[in-house]
């Protein structure tokens, strides 16, 4: 016998909205076998990892908090996705969009104004538009293969950030830790929520998220995107520029990357440190899939993902669970995730061998 | 009346939403040529692959010698007797004849032997092949000549024949019906699916016409004209399509001058040196064997492929050759691809969506780049109501229209932005004979409007009836040009295999440099 998938002829609309939600209870039902084989009470466990973080207003403003870079990370991740570019760099265009901004906050030291928070984000949306010019240009003028070369330049600048405050960056005063000197006030993002951390960032990404779904939904060049993601030989017949897609891909989704770095570094870290992002950009990348590439399914799935950072910490310090079980969640949520998207589209057919070669 | 060599009983198979086959009945004496006829989506290709054993039918039986059978995949139907030569050639490139025939056979055999046997059968049937070439080498009809001797190598008694006329010369065409007409005097039997009325009454003894998915009549096509057996298979009086004869003396809107091209892919065929003009008003026609750089040359004038110098393509006398599709369309040009999913539709968007596909520049689309959704489904309505497209509205997907209704759809779209210039792909390929007349009259009218209009096929009866010239384009060369009126089916096909040297020089005087 052999499975064999065999397309359907007619793929249900309420299915495919419906996907996003069966793969969300399959990874619920996959933790409670997970957490009962590792000898916990699966309820508890459960409670702890999705409910216990939001029982208090001070874990709701975490919760915004973790959502927002994945928000701005997923959200300009998805225009490149439909068009059918890969850019699996975000991580490293939100470094350089930390690094950008928060070295205009370290110039600016001790001279500051109202002006500096502005330009701390224009810097780090630049820098991150920057770095994800890089693999664009790549592709386009020598063909490169944009995931490869995307993900290699994020490790350039983490590395990068890493020299930084190890080295020239590094706070005079701060007993030699690897550490920038603390932002001044004026470099920070202000407080939304008395009590809570949560910070104007998020308010910039529910902005971004309206653009970009104004943008792809009721714009020429967003049309143009998708046409040349789902049919490339259409948009090169109509006398689209794939090479602009591709540009156009690149900047959105790395300035929008830059924009969470120095949203995440001047909201709730402060200073630059050699990790400024627990993989927001990665996750990301999840994020997007699992909001169908659509702005407002991305804000949902941002909410989902942002909930699995703080359930793993939650577990860890309630249960003494090690903290890679947000990883083993993020892992199995795309997994089933994707694997529902395949039969939506497919069914699977059990055929018997053929008898000839 | 003797024994049916295949019968076929209320054969029916459903796919989700479509009754593709409905009770179909069917019998085929031996050593008969039975022509299976019938429009695009009329449920031909199901009932083939049925009897071919690729498709299982929800009812019905098939009959072989009066027997019973179930025929589970196409191994088994090889083994009963049953051949079947497809549209679409399954021969590897990179082995010799012999050794890809070797692969269809699935008994142990020896090369050597079989080699010989080859070179029996292509004596015997008029099918001149040599065994030992490789497959790359060999034309269109020598290909279709090796799937032919794949059949026959294995001694069967029906022979099913897919639209094997599509891609042959009116010589080879001649050729292949002499090899025919030779199997069914030796008691083959031969199952001939097609659309090509004439030849279906040249060649065949009786005929099934499906419409529909169901059977809508058997007859002896040489007992009925064209007309009739049109209109069993579109079920309704035969549309004709009117032109007024015109003087073509308006000035030229699209020329090329010498355009060569290296083909980008390297099993295409360069473009070598292509000289032509189309005047304001004038429908002309190029004619040709697929593979004989007709790609080459649409997308050259579309401007997907980009020539090497600016003025090898001219619009109103300016050079546009190395200029992006978009500024071409800017200029006039309208173009119908030869793909209609995935490059002239986008498939999973809706018709409104592909209406702005190519009309972006008229209107649709705000100065500060917003879409103007009202303007661009008022368009693709006016599209559906004017040329007759068949959709569950304006929101259905492209890929949900069938063939023929989607390249009214994208013809529509094409002719109603006026375009100075229209350039078409094989327009009414594989589309039904209602479509294929509504697309010529829009074609005509076009022109009469004064556009000029460049249709490249490889149907000639198309050609002849839309066109106010014909040329032939061989191996990346050009033919001249004649005044449809000049010229006639023979000449035309003699060119297609690439006789026209000593043409070139008889007319050169009349064609402008």
């Amino acid at each position: 016998m052999l499975l064999r998938l065999e397309p359907r002829q007619t793929s249900s609309k309420w299915m495919q909205y419906a996907t996003p939600l069966i793969a969300a209870a399959l990874t619920v039902i996959t933790g409670v076998i997970l957490f009962t084989a590792l000898g916990r009470d699966p309820f508890l466990a459960l409670y702890t990892f999705f409910v216990r973080p939001l029982t208090s207003v001070y874990g709701i403003g975490e919760w915004a908090i973790k959502a927002t870079p994945l928000l701005l990370c997923a959200v300009g991740l998805s225009v490149g996705f439909r068009g059918n570019v890969w850019n699996i760099g975000a991580e490293g265009q939100l470094t350089m969009g930390a690094i950008c901004g928060g070295g205009v906050a370290l110039a600016f030291w001790g001279n500051e104004g109202i002006w500096l928070l502005p330009l701390m984000l224009i810097a780090g949306a630049a820098g991150g538009l920057a770095w994800g010019a890089i693999p664009a240009i790549l592709k386009n003028r020598f063909n490169a293969n944009e995931i490869l070369t995307s993900l290699m330049l994020t490790y350039v600048a983490i590395q990068f950030l890493g020299y930084l405050v190890h080295g020239p960056w590094r706070d005079p005063d701060g007993f030699n830790f690897p550490e920038t000197r603390l932002f001044n006030d004026y470099g920070l993002m202000p407080v939304l929520v008395e009590g809570t951390r949560l910070h104007a960032g998020v308010i910039l990404a529910v902005i971004v998220t309206i653009i970009v779904w104004i943008f792809m939904s009721r714009t020429f060049q967003g049309f143009k995107v998708q046409v040349a993601g789902q049919a490339p030989a259409a948009a090169a017949y109509a006398g689209y520029s794939q090479k602009g897609v591709v540009l156009l891909s690149f900047l959105v989704s790395g300035a929008l990357a830059g924009l969470a770095g120095i949203s995440e570094v001047s909201g709730t870290i402060g200073q630059l440190q050699p990790v400024v992002s627990p993989g927001y950009g990665f996750a990301a990348i999840i994020v997007a899939f699992l909001g169908r590439l659509h702005p407002f399914g991305i804000v949902l799935a941002s909410l989902l993902m942002s909930l699995m950072y703080l359930g793993g910490e939650s577990l860890q310090i309630n249960l003494n669970l090690p903290l890679a079980v947000t990883g083993v969640f993020q892992g199995l949520l795309l997994f089933f995730v994707l694997g529902s998207e395949v039969l939506v589209r497919y069914r699977i057919k059990l055929t018997a061998t053929p008898k000839e070669a | 009346m003797s024994t049916s060599q295949l019968e076929l009983k209320g054969i029916t198979k459903q796919y989700p939403g479509v009754l593709a086959n409905d009770a179909i009945d069917l019998a085929i004496l031996p050593g008969e040529v039975h022509a299976l006829l019938g429009e695009n989506g009329a449920g031909k290709s199901t009932l083939v692959k049925i009897i071919y054993g690729v498709v299982r039918a929800d009812a019905g039986e098939i009959l072989w010698n009066g027997a019973p059978v179930h025929i589970a995949n196409p191994s088994q139907a090889r083994a009963l007797g049953i051949g079947m030569v497809f549209q679409h050639f399954n021969l590897f490139d990179t082995l010799t004849v012999a050794e890809n025939i070797s692969l269809g056979i699935d008994e142990a055999h020896d090369l050597k032997v079989l080699t010989s046997e080859i070179e029996e059968i292509s004596e015997r049937y008029g099918l001149p092949i040599n065994p030992h070439q490789h497959v790359h080498a060999l034309s269109v009809g020598e290909r279709q000549r090796v799937e032919i001797i794949r059949c026959l190598v294995q001694d069967p008694k029906v022979l099913i024949m897919d639209e094997p006329t599509s891609v042959l010369t009116p010589q080879e065409v001649e050729k292949l019906f002499e090899t025919l007409q030779r199997l069914s005097s030796e008691g083959c039997s031969i199952l001939y699916i097609s659309h090509k009325l004439e030849e279906i009454q040249v060649l065949c003894d009786s005929a099934t016409v499906l419409r529909g998915g169901k059977v809508t009549a058997h007859c002896t096509p040489r007992e009925e004209t064209p007309k009739s057996l049109a209109e069993m298979m579109i079920g309704s009086e035969l549309p004709v399509c009117k032109r007024d004869g015109r003087a073509l003396e308006g000035e030229t809107q699209l020329s090329l001058h010498g355009l060569a091209i290296p083909s980008p892919d390297p099993h295409g065929t360069d473009l070598n040196g292509i000289d032509l003009t189309v005047r304001k008003g004038e429908v002309l026609g190029i004619a040709g064997v697929a593979g004989n750089g007709q790609k080459e040359l649409l997308a050259a004038i579309n401007g997907e492929l980009i020539s090497p110098r600016s003025d090898m393509i001219r619009i109103d006398g300016e050079g546009v050759a190395t200029v992006s599709p978009a500024r071409r369309r800017a200029r006039g040009l309208a173009f119908v691809p030869e793909e209609r999913l995935g490059r002239g539709a986008v498939p999973e968007m809706s018709l409104a969506n592909n209406a702005l596909l190519t009309s972006y520049q008229h209107e649709m689309v705000s100065p500060q780049g917003f879409i103007d959704f009202g303007h661009m489904r008022d368009y693709a309505t006016r599209i559906r109501k004017n040329f007759d497209v068949r959709s569950d509205g304006i929101d259905a997907e492209a890929k949900s229209l069938s063939g023929g209704n989607l390249q009214k759809f994208i013809i529509g779209r094409e002719i109603m932005l006026e375009p100075k210039i229209l350039v078409l792909g094989h327009p009414t390929w594989g589309v039904d004979v209602g479509a294929a007349t509504i697309i010529h009259q829009a074609i005509i009218d076009l022109a009469s409007r004064g556009a000029s209009v460049l249709v490249v096929s490889e149907d000639l009866d198309e050609l002849f009836e839309i066109c106010d010239s014909i040329a032939v384009i061989s191996e990346g060369r050009l033919s001249p040009v004649r005044p449809t009126s000049e010229t006639n089916v023979e000449e035309i096909g003699r060119w297609m295999s690439g006789q026209f040297a000593d043409a070139t020089q008889e007319v050169h005087h009349a064609a402008p440099a």
